[in-house]
């Protein structure tokens, strides 16, 4: 079946089975690997991207369903060089270990700058309870999901819609 | 690649690096575009391979039929037990034991491997699995290993015994006026790395090339020519970045031996990487161990013998996980100096998945078991928890201290790390708050749980290789034999090459995991690296330093001692006037035809013993049973810090399975031996939510034993909190006088507890 959908700012056209998954599209056709797949069960979250501004996990919606959405992944956000305040922040805070949870963290940690205003430890933790990790204890991702979204409020981003979601001078 | 650091607060200008939170050079990739796994690798032309697994614990295995799935769309082969043409593994603890590579003959466990099918794509693998019948008849399985040790029926024909290992011991004369005895369970816990098991193999001609998520590649790669008698220089074995292990990642499993073999056989390149299900029941657990204590002592507080009786659960066939209890005899008397100590163990044989190492490994089921005595020995004889163990110490002025097990702790100061968690949990306004509640008769007790301990790292020192070599540009390539699994071993061991060379991280080429660059290698696990691997690089630069420093002396034809090195300004040699950078020496170098390069095969002559103290503060709502974990404090001493900020994350990560442990996870099997926790949905995995922000410092007490002054930090954080968190659950029950539950302290425990405790009075 045909689907057009956009990733990360990205017209693509794609026939798809019926039971192919959003993250498999990603993985397999669109060939981005930094969504990553940690269970069978809608349970880890590692799997998180934005569809249409929203946190989502995309092993639990079909490709099809991704029709005529805009998807942004891990890919989409920042570059080395000009990294997004969320992946700034995962940065300075080592809020990362393996690596295995974080595109999805970083995608939950910017999917809360749309769903809760300065939101206090207990808020941030409630918000990212659908991502796991095993490495971090979670500490310093909490740490630096809020300090990113305390960045992403002066900068005036949110992750609703794609024109908000990049840093104004961003080179995108 | 080239980074931007100028933002950095750290790592710039004249500083040395060693000690500096230095941010992980590791990070930019994984953060805008992930790292890469071996899932995520790309080949023409894969193969795609799928296991069908036993669904009993406990079989006759009649017939695999694999016709059926063989006709399947997308199917290019299907094989069982008899289409594999590689003996048994033969146990490396009981030679009678073999392992066959696909279940045959008889069905061990639910999850062990029986047939596998390759397909196009993983889904037409995956449903052809379907397709694939297995002809059994069940036999009764042994689950419980207290069941199995009655050997009453025997596991494995020709094996006299379900007790596949055993320590003698516990002979040892109880002393003291006081007697205590208990039985504390270490439940079975599946590791979770968020990455599970992947290999991908491919052929090129004679040459088999396998990608694996793994711990210690070189001993992947020996195991490979073990079984498929492939030439040594045929093979070569890569671990790209890995997800995590936890210890489930150090052995090679059959699975990941029959991917290479399968893609010999169809000379195809072939991809397993296993699903979150089949991980949960097959990827080998950690802990399961049962322990008696008596513990002997009196009413002054003197604890004056300890004895230590374990059963080690094996499950279906004896991997690292049988030799768990020499781990744990080693810390048989934790951070105490007791005149009579002794310990003994079966390893028993069950119809269960294999346990091996778990983050910690042996060592949180020996704290556990003497931190929750101690406890119980306070309670007792009325004495404040932490006043029992600062009269129990081992004197700070007696180390290196030998146990009477035989470990020699190399240094330590467990009072000061306890006085100074105490302070950081303001410890007497806590009990205030713990009595008013009980005065005011609250429904939410306060519970304090203290934990002081002591655990051993790099527990079999064997030689570690690290090396430097100076190439183009003045940069240097950095070779090591440990391998990172999320520790950010690329940025610790780049900071100490910086403090000795001065060449910036960012001109430092890091390599790890790739049998074919690094000669030798022993790997990751028992927070062995920095340790080993570490050492082994900073030597090996030191010896670069000096060989360019002889180069230079020769080439310039003057003495020696005319030529001077300083690490300032990225590395500056000075002969007289004249100052030559890494670049100009390559370049000289270079002319003559000769690399500057040093190895070293570091063996490090004992292992280290990491200590510190871990307060959890909880409270318990009497009315649901439900413990809600408000604060962890945690001092911990590794010696020497490398970085501060990636030590703190293995604490926290560390801190977090151990409360994990205490509180939430259970790998459960039923009587029949089937999982009731095979997915993320039914494994009590903690989510963010379950955890305060945790309150932890480092304390430095730095070890001789290497000349980094560092011991592990990667499992300390795990064996601490456990029982810590424990004890402050039971401090807050012992209103009701429990004197213990088992984990995990679910609040269905806890709340039977109460009632039945209730009911009694
Ligand atoms: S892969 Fe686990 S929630 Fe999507
Ligand atoms: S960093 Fe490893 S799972 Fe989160």
């Amino acid at each position: 079946m045909q689907i057009r959908l956009k990733v990360n700012g990205e017209a693509m056209n794609f026939d798809v089975e019926p039971r192919l998954l959003l993250v498999e599209l990603i993985r397999d056709h669109v060939r981005l690997k930094g969504t990553n797949i940690g269970c069978d069960t809608t349970s880890c979250g590692a799997c998180t991207v934005l569809i249409d501004g929203h946190s989502a996990k995309s092993c639990t919606v079909l490709a099809l369903q991704a029709d005529g959405c805009e998807i942004i992944t891990i890919e989409g956000i920042g570059t080395i060089e000009k990294l997004h305040p969320m992946q700034e922040a995962f940065y300075k805070h080592h809020g990362l270990q393996c690596g295995f949870c974080t595109p999805g963290m970083i995608m939950a940690g910017i999917s809360l700058a749309g769903e809760l205003d300065n939101p206090d430890e207990s808020e941030i933790r409630l918000g990212i309870e659908g991502n796991l990790c095993r490495c971090t204890g979670y500490n310093n991702i909490v740490e630096a999901i809020k300090s990113g979204l305390s960045e992403m409020k002066q900068l005036s981003l949110s992750a609703t819609s794609e024109s908000q979601l990049y840093p104004k001078d961003a080179d995108k | 690649m080239s980074l931007d650091f100028t933002d950095l607060e750290v790592g710039r200008g004249e500083e040395k690096l060693v000690g500096s939170p230095y941010r992980r050079l590791e990070d930019p990739i994984f953060i805008t575009k992930g790292a890469t796994y071996v899932g995520d690798l790309e080949f023409d032309d894969i193969a795609h391979i799928s296991f069908v697994r036993s669904p009993v614990a406990s079989a006759n295995l009649k017939n695999v039929d694999v016709s059926e799935a063989l006709g399947q769309p997308g199917v290019i082969a299907a094989f069982t037990a008899k289409d594999i043409e590689i003996p048994a593994i033969i146990n490396w603890i009981n030679k009678v034991i073999e392992r066959p590579f696909l279940a045959k003959d008889k069905l061990r466990f639910v999850g062990e491997a029986v047939a596998m099918v390759i397909g196009e794509t993983k889904a037409f693998a995956e449903d052809a699995c379907e397709f694939v019948n297995i002809d059994y008849d069940l036999t009764t399985p042994i689950i419980d290993p207290r069941q199995s040790a009655n050997n009453e029926v025997s596991l494995f024909e020709g094996c006299t015994s379900n007790i596949v290992a055993s320590i003698e011991g516990g002979q040892v004369a109880q002393i003291g006026e006081v007697r205590i005895e208990a039985e504390f369970v270490n439940q079975r816990l599946a590791p979770c790395p968020m990455e599970g098991r992947a290999v991908v193999a491919t052929i090129d001609g004679e040459m088999l090339t396998v990608y694996i998520s793994n711990q210690a590649p070189h001993s992947a790669k020996r195991s490979i020519i073990r079984y498929l008698s492939i030439d040594e220089g045929n093979l070569r074995v890569i671990t790209p970045d890995v997800g995590g292990g936890f210890g489930s990642k150090i052995g090679t499993y059959p699975e990941e031996i029959l991917v290479p073999y399968i893609a010999r056989k169809l000379n195809r390149t072939c991809r397993w990487v296993e699903t979150r299900s089949e991980s949960m029941v097959s990827l080998g657990h950690g802990r399961g161990q049962i322990a008696k204590v008596t513990l002997g002592g009196d009413r002054d507080g003197k604890i004056r013998s300890y004895c230590l009786s374990v059963i080690q659960d094996c499950g279906a066939y004896p991997e690292i996980g049988a030799n768990m209890p020499a781990l744990t005899r080693w810390m048989t008397s934790g951070c105490y100096d007791i005149d009579s100590v002794d310990f003994n163990s079966i390893s028993v044989l069950t119809n269960t998945n294999p346990t091996v190492a778990y983050r910690g490994a042996g060592r949180p089921e020996a704290a556990y078991a003497i931190e929750r005595a101690v406890d119980m020995f306070a309670t007792e004889i009325g004495m404040d928890k932490a006043e029992v163990r600062f009269k129990n110490f081992i004197d700070p002025k007696n180390f290196p201290y030998q146990t009477k097990v035989g470990s020699t702790y190399d240094c330590g100061n467990y009072e000061e790390s306890l006085r100074r968690v105490l302070k950081l949990a303001n410890y007497d306004e806590l009990l205030v708050d713990k009595e008013n509640r009980i005065k005011d008769k609250s429904d939410l007790l306060l519970g304090i749980g203290i934990s002081s301990y002591v655990e051993i790292t790099h527990g079999f020192p064997a030689k570690e290789f690290g090396s430097v070599e100076l190439i183009s540009g003045g940069k240097l390539s950095v070779k090591v034999g440990t391998l990172s699994h999320g520790q950010g071993h690329r940025s610790a061991i780049s900071m100490i090459v910086r403090d000795v060379t001065g060449v910036d991280p960012c001109n430092i080429d890091f390599y790890q995991g790739d049998t074919e660059l690094i000669e030798s290698g022993v790997g990751t696990f028992g927070s062995r690296s920095m340790q080993s691997g570490g050492v082994a690089c900073k030597r090996a630069a030191d010896m670069l330093v000096t060989k360019a420093m002889e180069f230079l002396s020769n080439h310039l034809d003057v003495d020696l001692d005319k030529v001077e090195f300083s690490w300032h300004e990225g590395g500056q040699f000075s002969v007289g006037s004249m100052c030559l950078s890494w670049s100009d020496l390559y370049r000289l170098a270079k002319n003559e035809g000769k690399v500057l390069k040093a190895s070293e095969n570091y063996e490090s002559s004992s292992p280290t013993f990491p200590f510190g103290a871990h307060l959890a503060v909880v409270e318990v709502d009497v009315e649901t049973g439900k413990v809600h974990l408000r604060d962890m404090f945690a001092i911990d001493d590794a010696g020497n810090i490398l970085n501060p900020l990636l030590a703190k994350g293995q604490i926290h990560g560390g801190l977090a399975q151990g409360i994990s442990q205490a509180l939430y996870e259970e790998f459960i099997y039923d009587q029949d031996g089937n999982p009731l926790t095979a997915t993320f949905a039914d494994y009590g995995f903690p989510t963010a939510a379950e955890f305060p922000q945790f309150r932890d410092e480092l304390m430095q007490t730095p070890t001789s034993v290497n000349e980094l002054g560092v011991k592990g930090i990667g499992e300390s954080g795990t064996i601490g909190a456990t029982p810590a968190v424990v004890n402050a659950v039971m401090d807050a029950l012992s209103v009701y006088g429990i004197s213990h539950i088992d984990m995990p302290l679910s609040p269905e425990k806890v709340f039977s507890a109460i009632k039945i405790a209730k009911r009694s009075k």
